[in-house]
């Protein structure tokens, strides 16, 4: 199981990465953390004759607080955002989701960026980033552009980014005071990509329920924002009993399709979701101080 | 593989006595330092990487092989069909003189005409190394012609069914029934039947370190040297010898550190022998290692049983009659040389034999199938019979409202009816089954568990209790493999040696891949000849060094292996009393060894070190009167004649929540009472529990080889295949009975399987009594959250 | 296109300098070019933790890291680190509490611990648990090496905070 043989190159900037697209377009991989990326090699499910490790490009690392939002370089480490006190104190649902992305030794080495830009649907930080409304930054010879992580996810392993990009960071707007996540997930085993999850995250205000981002992980070809179960959620009414959550289910058997997988048909799925929605609205509700009532 | 066995601290020998104490084993210094020495650490001059080409499809015919572009690619040496390799090797053929309805077909190492599973092996690159081996690999170009395959075990016993092997005209194997007492009159008069379809996925043994050989054949001596990741090097060498053509003495296999093998080393796997073929044919060093994807669909899988069960039950509650329908799927071919058939044989032979009724009726049909192999997985379809009863059993105390406890201790085969002949036919020596109950109850409160049970449930926190009584066979005689015709040892040999400087070397057959099994007979060997278990070695693992033994399978280590070490060391203190006696002046019978010192046998006065002794017998011989000869290298043989097989028994309690919205499956607390006969190290053996028993829990939980219907392995690699890890497994309580089998002077009986044997009915158990106040019922394992949840009824 | 490319990089406080093919994983590298067989290979695909080796004072997956991305970097193994010491304690644990069986789990546990140790505060059970949970042991049942663990953190860190829940 030794991957294919490849050409390696350490790029010491970004500018050297364009330079290797330019040269060798499609055969031509980043190499960020490694940590999806490295057993797809050795399985050999996968044969890129370039690989243009991009590890040393410090400008793509670090964490900051930049005035309304926080930006996350994409070279930041999993541990690294686990840590983050400016991610744990503005970004408490990442901060939440963080503990359920694999295990110590690959949160070391795996990067966000990395996961942000692989679109595994059962991940947790493409989701997480969608109900944030995070911003994605791509990066390529011609220039800078941005796109909103809802946008930027279009299908299985799908997204936004063209060929010749590189995914260089994500800025996370701070939410003012009111707003409220909630993560919930579900795996077979502590670490393990997700069977079914949701990041949720909203507004409460006097207990009522607005803005609230409904996103799926796990479930569609990727991670995917429930708008219709969201505003059947907000309509609810005060209070939220366990009646009006019951009653989300039918908006998310409407809205959510789930793709089949080992650990679930999509009607298994689906329950699976409509749980963890209830689950995460409560959890949700409870930390806006606002009592669950039922 | 060689260890120093004894106790890193001083504070746990007991010089007189070191049987029963927890020692630990010094060999796990080497292993916590990098110290160990597996095979693949290994490299030799000139050695080069075997790779095979393998069948994607589960049934095929090969209508080419082009390996030349192969041949010329860089760092290859040789690619080899397998036409070529059995110009070397003779193919395996099954045969059991028990079984002579089993129906079986030659298979080759390389599939030479067709391939009948994914992943069988059908040519083979050498090459300077492993990635130019794969490189190489994925260039020999191979026609297939796509046959029809049969996947599912019941699919094949259809009348239309594809045919695994064309030449049998049939997929069934064997079909074994047992038909005792009156059953049809037990169902007749029962006041309730409970009956049950089970399902017990096929799923595999996942040794972390994945299986790996080095074979260097040396032409100038016809001589075949092997390294290998193995349980049985004896029993290998032979299998090499007989079907690579060498005399028995040319060929010798070493098992150095072997890292987990639980019976999936157990056997000669196709690929293995290859390697040896190819290095007779390259004369040279040849390793082969599995990766962790090929390993999915070569290792040895296990279970795959689909059982129709009923009970009959009187409305007092007692057992009436149970009767058991199995079909098993085996793979592509029955494994050689044991056969695949004795999981087979174990559900027919072991379902309720803990229970004192007379009416018992089993068939067990073995089916072939487009699957990787199946056959000698720790606990071998134990799991299986004590799954269906146990379950049986919780359903029939539900359906009567009786208190399952106390319902197994009124079916118990009672402690006078000993030994005792089970209407399945298999006999038990003992079976400590309500002295086991009664110690659970002491460990476990269940009376309180129920409490807290039901209170939560008010709450809607579906918990449960499940308990399952489990029964084994273990450390087996010649009626099995002997009465078989099969070349599978059931002997152990040792040889004890004491060294000039006074410390004590033991040789022997048996091996250890990390059970403890060496530090075991070191404190036998240290026991019974009265030195300190330090100062014993024990050498394994090795087939011209050691003298023969069967290795390490069903449960065997320290109840075949513990006695003939026994049997040896006490012959070396004879001979080493008799030279004593003759410097001392004394008779032998005055004398005695402890604690490393020739002591009076009345009173214990130290007379004389056994370092001493050793440097006169070995160097100072002139001392001694001149018909005196030392004879400080003792052998011994065992055979286990008076039992054919040994009666382990315990009892386990699984305790549970389960979340009904995501059909999860919280392991709370799991408890196991066993009874292994004597314990010669109590921390061994617990540990050998609690391993057994998170395989168990592995089975029940998450463990399975999910096919499709083609025959396609889908979850072939870690990340897809689900093993236990840390966060899903809670501290395992336990607690021993002792009762030790009379049949050896040790006394011992095994604890290998036991964990295994017993986990997954408890957790079935548990599962069922968590879910049936929502009106759910789960006869499936694993228990996977899809199948609760269909269970439930919510999907 | 498989050329080796020259790596010099620091392992086990030692500077070494070979050439290595880019696709050769690090742990085959420490393996086979260095003899350092304490690491192992379990699955190759960065499930089973047997590989785990510490790079820039970080525990990884050496079957996820490309010996040529170590170029420059500090590379420990359990070679290493028993040499350093910085471990007896947990070793001298697992042998006491025999938390190893077959042991070729054992040299990932021990670093993945290592790290835990290293993050110098006790830890409730549970949360031991969690932070194991990446390496595959099949034969132990884990009750052993969370024992281990468990008993070098309260003897370097004292007892943990209660449990919460």
């Amino acid at each position: 199981m030794k991957p294919y043989p490849f050409k390696y190159v350490r790029a010491e900037g970004l500018a050297a990465v364009f330079q290797q697209f330019e040269e060798h377009g499609d055969d031509a991989q980043v190499l960020a953390g490694g940590q999806s990326l490295m057993p797809v090699l050795n399985m050999r499910l996968s044969a890129p004759r370039v690989l243009v490790d991009i590890n040393r490009i410090e400008e793509l690392r670090g964490i900051a607080l930049d005035g309304g939002e926080v930006r996350i370089g994409a070279l930041t480490r999993h541990r690294e955002v686990l840590e983050s006190e400016v991610v744990r104190t503005h970004l408490p649902l990442l901060a939440e989701a963080m503990p359920h992305v694999a295990h110590v030794a690959v949160r070391n080495r795996g990067t966000l960026g990395g996961s942000l830009a692989l679109a595994d649907p059962a991940a947790e930080m493409p989701a997480c980033a969608v109900a944030l409304g995070a911003t994605l930054v791509l990066r390529s010879a011609a220039g800078e552009r941005t796109v909103a992580a809802e946008d930027f996810y279009q299908g299985l392993y799908e997204t936004e980014r063209r060929p010749d990009e590189v995914l260089t960071e994500a800025r996370y707007p701070i939410a003012g005071p009111g707003y409220h996540g909630a993560f919930q997930e579900f795996a077979r085993r502590q670490g393990d990509f997700a069977v079914v999850g949701v990041a949720a995250r909203g507004r409460v205000e006097s207990g009522v329920l607005s803005e609230l981002r409904l996103v799926y992980f796990g479930c569609e070809g990727h991670a995917r924002l429930a708008r219709q179960t969201a505003l059947a959620a907000e309509a609810g009414g005060r209070p939220y009993t366990p009646q009006v959550f019951a009653a989300l289910k039918d908006a998310l058997a409407e809205e959510l399709d789930p793709m089949e997988n080992m650990h679930g048909s999509r009607a298994t799925k689906l329950h699976m979701a409509q749980t963890l929605t209830g689950r995460a609205l409560q959890a949700l509700l409870a930390r806006a101080g606002g009592a669950v009532h039922g | 593989m060689s260890g120093k066995a004894g106790a890193s601290s001083s504070n746990s020998t007991n010089p007189t006595n070191p049987i029963g104490q927890a020692i630990p084993r010094a060999s796990v210094r080497r292993l916590v330092t990098g110290r160990g020495r597996y095979t693949d650490d290994m490299t030799f001059a000139r050695m080069v990487h075997a790779v095979f080409v393998r069948s994607p499809f589960a049934h095929a015919r090969i209508l080419s092989i082009d390996t030349g572009e192969a041949a010329r690619a860089p760092g290859v040496v040789r690619v080899v069909t397998g036409a070529e390799v059995a110009e070397v090797c003779k193919p395996f053929q099954v045969r059991h003189a028990g079984f002579p309805a089993l129906k079986v077909t030659p298979q080759h190492v390389l599939a030479v005409d067709k391939a009948s599973w994914q992943g069988e092996a059908v040519a083979a690159v050498v090459a300077e190394s492993r990635a130019e081996a794969e490189d190489a690999a994925e260039l020999v170009m191979i026609e297939w012609g796509e046959l029809p395959a049969v996947a599912d075990a019941d699919a094949a016993l259809a009348p239309d069914a594809p045919l695994v092997h064309q030449e049998l005209g049939t997929n069934e194997a064997l079909a074994l029934t047992v038909d005792g007492g009156d059953v049809d009159g037990a169902f007749a008069d029962a006041d309730v039947v409970v009956e049950e379809e089970f399902r017990f996925a096929r799923h595999t043994g996942v040794t972390l370190e994945p299986r790996c050989i080095i074979a260097d054949y040396d032409p100038s001596t016809h001589a075949l040297a092997v390294h290998q990741s193995h349980q049985a090097p004896h029993e290998m060498a032979d299998v090499y010898a007989r079907h690579l053509g060498f005399p028995g003495h040319n060929v010798r296999v070493v098992a150095p550190d072997v890292g987990g093998a639980f019976g999936l080393k157990l056997q000669p796997y196709a690929d293995e022998i290859a390697t040896c073929a190819l290095s007779m044919l390259l004369g040279r060093p040849v390793k082969y290692t599995a990766d962790r994807l090929e390993s999915f669909v070569t290792d040895i899988h296990a279970r795959g049983h689909h059982v129709k069960a009923r009970m009959a039950v009187s409305a007092d509650g007692d057992i009436l009659g149970l009767e058991v329908d199995d079909v098993y799927g085996i793979g592509a071919y029955s494994q050689f040389p044991r056969t695949s058939v004795f999981e087979g044989v174990h559900v027919l032979r072991m379902s309720g034999v803990a229970y004192k009724h007379t009416n018992y009726r089993a068939r067990v049909r073995v089916a072939y199938q487009n699957k990787a192999l199946s056959g000698h997985y720790r606990g071998v379809g134990m799991p299986i019979a004590n799954t269906v009863t146990e379950r049986l059993v919780d359903m029939a105390t539900t359906e009567l409202g009786l208190d399952p406890v106390a319902f197994r201790r009124r079916n118990y085969v009672p402690s006078e009816a000993y030994p005792h002949t089970a209407p399945t036919g298999f006999s038990f020596e003992y079976m400590s089954l309500g002295e086991c109950l009664d110690k659970l109850e002491e460990l476990v409160d269940i009376p309180a568990l129920r409490a807290e049970r039901d209170s939560l449930r008010a709450d809607g926190v579906y918990r449960g209790i499940g308990i399952a009584t489990f029964t084994e066979t273990t450390a087996i005689s010649p009626e099995y493999y002997g009465k078989a015709e099969i070349r599978v040892a059931a002997q152990e040999s040792c040889v004890v040696r004491l060294e000039p400087s006074g410390h004590v070397r033991c040789l022997i057959g048996m091996t250890d891949q990390g059970q403890g099994t060496a530090t075991g007979i070191a404190q036998v060997v240290a026991a019974t000849l009265g030195v300190p278990v330090d100062d014993v070695e024990v050498i394994s693992g090795d087939s011209a060094a050691t003298p023969y033994g069967a290795g390490a399978f069903a449960s065997r280590g320290a109840a075949i292996g513990g006695e003939v070490a026994l049997q040896a060391s006490r012959a070396l203190k004879e001979n080493i009393l008799a030279v004593a006696a003759a410097i001392l002046q004394e008779e032998p019978a005055a004398l005695d060894l402890s604690d490393g010192r020739i002591v009076a046998a009345a009173g214990g006065t130290a007379r004389m070190e056994l370092a001493e002794i050793a440097d006169i017998g070995h160097f100072r011989q002139n001392i001694l009167p001149p018909d005196v000869q030392p004879q400080f290298t003792v052998a011994r043989h065992h055979v286990p004649r008076a039992l054919p097989h040994l009666s382990g028994n315990g009892i386990q309690l699984s305790y549970l929540e389960v979340d009904p919205g995501l059909g999860a499956v919280k392991l709370l607390r799991h408890a196991v009472v066993h009874d292994c006969g004597t314990v010669i190290n109590p921390l061994l053996v617990h540990e050998q529990i609690r391993g057994g028993a998170v395989q168990g829990i592995g089975s029940a939980l998450y463990e399975e080889s999910v096919y499709n219907n083609e025959g396609q392995m889908l979850n072939a690699s870690l990340a897809d295949y689900l093993v236990p890890m840390a966060a899903e497994i809670p501290d395992i309580e336990i607690a021993d009975v002792i009762t030790p089998t009379r049949s050896s002077e040790l006394g011992a009986k095994g604890v290998g399987e036991a964990g295994v044997t017993g986990a997954s009915p408890a957790i079935l158990n548990a599962i069922n009594d968590a879910i049936g106040p929502l009106g759910g019922r789960l006869a499936e394992i694993p228990a996977t959250p899809e199948r609760i949840l269909r269970a439930l009824g919510v999907v | 296109m498989d050329d080796t490319i020259e790596i010099t990089l620091t392992v086990n406080g030692e500077t070494v300098t070979r050439r290595t093919s880019p696709r050769q994983h690090l742990v085959d590298f420490l393996r086979g070019e260095l003899g350092l067989t304490g690491s192992h290979v379990g699955c190759e695909h960065g499930v089973c933790g047997a590989c785990t080796i510490r790079l820039d004072g970080r525990a990884v997956r050496g079957c996820l890291t490309l010996a040529v991305q170590a170029d420059g970097a500090r590379v420990e193994t359990i070679e290493g680190l028993t040499e350093s010491s910085e471990i007896s304690d947990l070793q001298r644990l697992f042998v006491e509490r025999n938390a190893a069986q077959c042991g070729y789990c054992t040299p990932g546990m021990l670093l993945t611990a290592a790290e835990l140790v290293a993050a110098g505060q006790a830890m409730p059970r549970a949360a031991i648990r969690d932070f194991m949970s990446g390496n595959y042991c099949r034969c132990t049942g884990y009750q052993a090496i969370i024992d281990a663990i468990e008993h070098v953190l309260e003897a370097r860190f004292g007892a943990p905070a209660k449990e919460e829940g």
